[in-house]
């Protein structure tokens, strides 16, 4: 899919380009940290209940509900869409043959 | 006498004059028209004396109303005039006049078509945005962006013929009190039946909705973000003044927010994931449209409005990239922030946005439809939407601009956009955080008047619980290797039908009946020739009835018939 208006990509020296900060895994890691603390104070408000919810279904009061539910149908989701590659997927030019 | 221009009218009498124009004229042009289109539509809205303000004729006993300004219709004219201007900044460094006129036709007809207040002209409007919009997707000029663009055209204009079938059967249903006028429709006349059906191919109803996926990656990079604004979002406004609180509607959306989702996660080309993104927004909206009580409907157009921005920000952030590296290819792609830092940073907001992270646009327009839903106790259809939401997170939040920006670098050095394109980009990305943290101009803007406060604790902290969790399943996926890497392959959905299965069929046939053609055409060969042998054997030069006859002769057969009709006559 080449573009008529785009500008040819250049492969610059890349070993002579100076390090970015997310170029080092240990500052993946610290985002990922971050990522873990925040998951567990959000999780920390709803185990001891310090706001108040106004739930329309009574599911929606159970401990972790949003936390539980958006990892696991998240995890559902990536995995199931995986399999469906198996039903789904084809060259890039199936249909030009 | 301004109050008689029809709204979207100068934009498309502008389209012909950008036709003539070239270089700074142009480009002054393309910035003024949305501008000054959008000045007089709200100086009509203003000069209304009510909400309902009409103008039309009558023809041929056919009531015509060109202009219909009400709260509903001024929400979609007044964020597709945002979206003409933000798309106009955007495309402003392109030379290709096509592009321009074809874009200002489409988003004319787009908002003359909103403010239709009859059927017949809807259908007018509704079929000129078919028609303009197909040469952004051909002004690709590439073989696979003209089949494409082929493919959607049939289908658009497919759409516009249903539409125009109902009108016609409703005019000729006797017991209808304005069988002409856009208002609310019911389901009970086969006419309103094929118009349901005719807005939902426009709308990308399931199994109706390939067009989508099929032919907006083909447009050009500047023009996918026009045709992601107006085609769908006119029909999420039909649906809306026609089919409000149309129970089925709430199943079939929520239905529309999932199905998408599976495929958006294992597809490789960037801007069709983006179209089953948006699939899946359109989702929420029907969703709305199908509870239909003033809080969705308001959602659905405060989601609509959100929407075309957020979308078009994404649209705008992969047409730099595009426009910057010639792929749309997520394998090619990666580690782009180091060269492209300004549109990772408005591909973020645009991603935080569209999976509804508070402050964000996203959230203060989902909310509505998320509380209608559930005040009106739709429980698993609330449930479907939350996992929707997680799903929306998941390919526009996190894979977009994960796989374009971060993921692994690949070497890929360009120049960061255009001024142009920063700026179009910049502009639409303050748009989306300032609708998210301050709602109450976009709520005032509404159709009905409902109080609704987004940013209580239990919803922002929930949100929050839903969208950081699920990053970190992400997270984790990421690091047991379990989340699927790009890869250069297709996968197939329901254009499989009309792409191979069809045109399979018909060759199978073909091959199946030619034998029994074979024969029937030896029969006709061997028919002929008996056929040519007997004319022969009668005309011909020796033939019974191609020999000189004497007069004698003549006349004595003359004579015999006559005699045989006497007896005849007698008898």
């Amino acid at each position: 899919m080449v573009n008529m208006e785009s500008d040819k990509p250049e492969t610059k020296d890349l070993e002579s380009e100076p390090l970015y900060w997310l170029d080092n895994p240990r500052h993946v890691n610290w985002l990922c940290y971050g990522l873990y603390v925040a998951c567990a104070l959000l999780f920390v408000l709803d185990l001891f209940g310090l706001y108040e919810k106004h739930a329309h279904f009574d599911f929606e009061n159970w401990i972790g509900f949003f936390g539980f539910f958006g990892f696991l149908v998240f995890f559902f989701l990536v995995l199931a869409a995986t399999q469906l590659r198996r039903v789904l997927t084809r060259r890039e030019d199936y249909y030009d043959r | 006498m301004i109050d008689s221009i029809p709204p979207g009218l100068l934009l498309i009498v502008g389209a012909l004059l950008l036709s003539v124009l070239r270089g700074k004229f142009q480009q002054v042009m393309l910035l003024v028209l949305p501008v000054l289109s959008g000045l007089i539509l709200w100086g009509q809205a203003q000069n209304a004396t009510s909400w309902e303000n009409m103008v039309g004729f009558s023809f041929f006993d056919l009531d015509i109303i060109l202009i219909r300004i009400d709260k509903l219709s001024l929400v979609w004219g007044t964020i597709f005039h945002i979206a003409v201007f933000l798309c106009a900044i955007f495309s402003l460094h392109v030379k290709d006049t096509l592009q321009h006129v074809a874009g200002y036709i489409y988003a004319g007809a787009a908002i003359g078509a909103v403010f239709a207040g009859d059927l017949l002209t809807l259908f007018v409007y509704w079929e000129l945005t078919a028609v303009s919009s197909v040469f952004l997707i051909w002004a690709s000029r590439r073989d696979s962006a003209f089949h494409a663009g082929m493919r959607y055209l049939i289908i658009q204009v497919g759409s516009g013929v249903l539409l125009l079938s109902g009108v016609l059967l409703r005019l000729h249903t006797s017991d209808l009190e304005q069988p002409l006028f856009f208002g609310k429709l019911s389901l009970q006349d086969p006419g309103s039946l094929l118009i349901l059906l005719s807005f939902g191919i426009k709308a990308a109803f399931p199994l109706l909705h390939n067009w989508l996926q099929d032919a907006y990656p083909q447009a050009t990079p500047t023009g996918t973000v026009f045709l992601s604004a107006f085609t769908t979002k006119l029909a999420i406004y039909a649906l809306a003044r026609g089919f409000p609180g149309t129970e089925q509607l709430i199943w079939l959306g929520a239905a529309m927010t999932v199905f998408p989702i599976f495929f958006a996660v294992i597809e490789n080309d960037l801007r069709r994931v983006l179209a089953y993104s948006l699939n899946n927004q359109l989702g929420f909206m029907v969703v709305g449209i199908g509870v239909g009580t003033p809080l969705a409907l308001n959602g659905t157009a405060a989601h609509a409005f959100c929407h075309i921005l957020y979308k078009s920000l994404l649209y705008m952030t992969m047409g730099a990239v595009l426009f910057r590296t010639g792929t749309m290819k997520g394998n090619e792609l990666g580690g782009l922030y180091k060269s492209m830092p300004w549109t990772t940073f408005f591909c973020i907001i645009g991603g935080a946005s569209i999976s509804a992270f508070p402050l964000f646009s996203g959230f203060v327009s989902k909310s509505l439809i998320m509380s209608a839903t559930a005040e009106n106790h739709h429980g698993m259809v609330w449930l479907i939407l939350l996992f929707a939401s997680a799903g929306v997170l998941e390919h526009s939040g996190i894979k977009i601009p994960f796989v374009t920006f971060f993921a692994h670098d690949n070497g890929l050095r360009v120049k960061e956009a255009p001024v142009n394109m920063l700026v179009a980009m910049g502009v639409t990305a303050a748009l989306c955080v300032l609708i998210g943290i301050f709602p109450g101009p976009l709520y005032a803007l509404l159709p009905y008047d409902v109080v609704y406060e987004p940013y209580t604790a239990a919803h922002v902290i929930n949100q929050l619980q839903l969208l950081l969790f699920a990053i970190l399943a992400f997270a984790v996926l990421q690091q047991t290797g379990l989340y699927p890497s790009e890869l250069p392959k297709i996968n197939l959905d329901t254009d499989w039908f009309y792409r191979r299965a069809l045109p399979n069929l018909v060759t199978v046939c073909c091959v199946q009946a030619a034998p029994m053609l074979k024969t029937i055409d030896a029969g006709f060969v061997l028919f002929r020739e008996w056929l040519l042998s007997l004319m022969y054997a009668l005309f011909g030069p020796t033939g019974l009835l191609g020999r000189k006859w004497s007069t004698g002769g003549m006349a004595l057969w003359a004579a015999i018939l006559l005699g045989v009709y006497l007896v005849l006559y007698y008898l």
